[in-house]
């Protein structure tokens, strides 16, 4: 069993990393917001896998807790930031 | 109980990984948000109720079902804005054109 955590959470990293390129080269600030995104909620389900790994899953669901709060708050912070002050100009390249 | 387990994380695990290459892959932002903002729901969602399954019935089930139900809210809220924000700096559509 420990070994199927293992080999799942491998694969949900390599998912962050395809989603990590977006981040990178996204051409506008929206795709760079929707790549956080979804690296923070793969993020809880890796944190969760880690705790099932150490077999410590009672002190690691808080901090999975505490990182999809922060996930959601940051994420809905940020498009409303951007929806007032343009997609356009929050370009960097 | 662990078969189910592992039927529903793998199910997880392979819906996340789908979503990242959709979202790699897709020429638009509005089709790269259609590929990210569901998956992504569908995965956690299956992912957490594996590990609740795996874990069978206890406190820290109870929790992470819990945990399974705010992301089932959140996330597709936090797409919801994104998408609006998009749309209401008038970002363009994809078109067949582009392609040719």
């Amino acid at each position: 069993m420990q070994t199927f955590f293992l080999a799942t959470s491998l694969v949900i990293l390599l998912a962050v990393l395809l989603s990590l390129y977006r981040v990178i080269k996204g051409p506008t600030i929206i795709d760079r917001i929707i790549g956080v995104n979804v690296i923070g909620t793969k993020t809880i389900a890796v944190i969760l896998l880690t705790g099932f790994l150490f077999e410590r899953v009672e002190f690691f669901i808080d901090i999975a807790f505490v990182y999809a709060l922060i996930n959601f708050i940051g994420t809905l912070t940020l498009s409303k930031y951007f929806e007032r002050k343009g997609v356009e100009h929050g370009r960097v390249t | 109980m662990m078969a189910i387990a592992v039927v529903l994380v793998s199910s997880g695990a392979f819906f996340l990984l789908m979503g990242a290459i959709g979202l790699l892959r897709f020429p638009d932002f509005y089709t790269r948000m259609h590929a990210a903002g569901k998956c992504d729901t569908l995965g956690s969602l299956l992912v957490l109720t594996g590990l609740a399954c795996s874990e069978g019935l206890a406190l820290t089930s109870v929790k992470i079902l819990v945990m399974a139900l705010f992301i089932f809210v959140t996330s597709p809220t936090a797409a919801h804005a994104v998408v609006r924000a998009a749309h209401r700096n008038g970002l363009a559509f994809w078109t067949n054109e582009e392609a040719r």
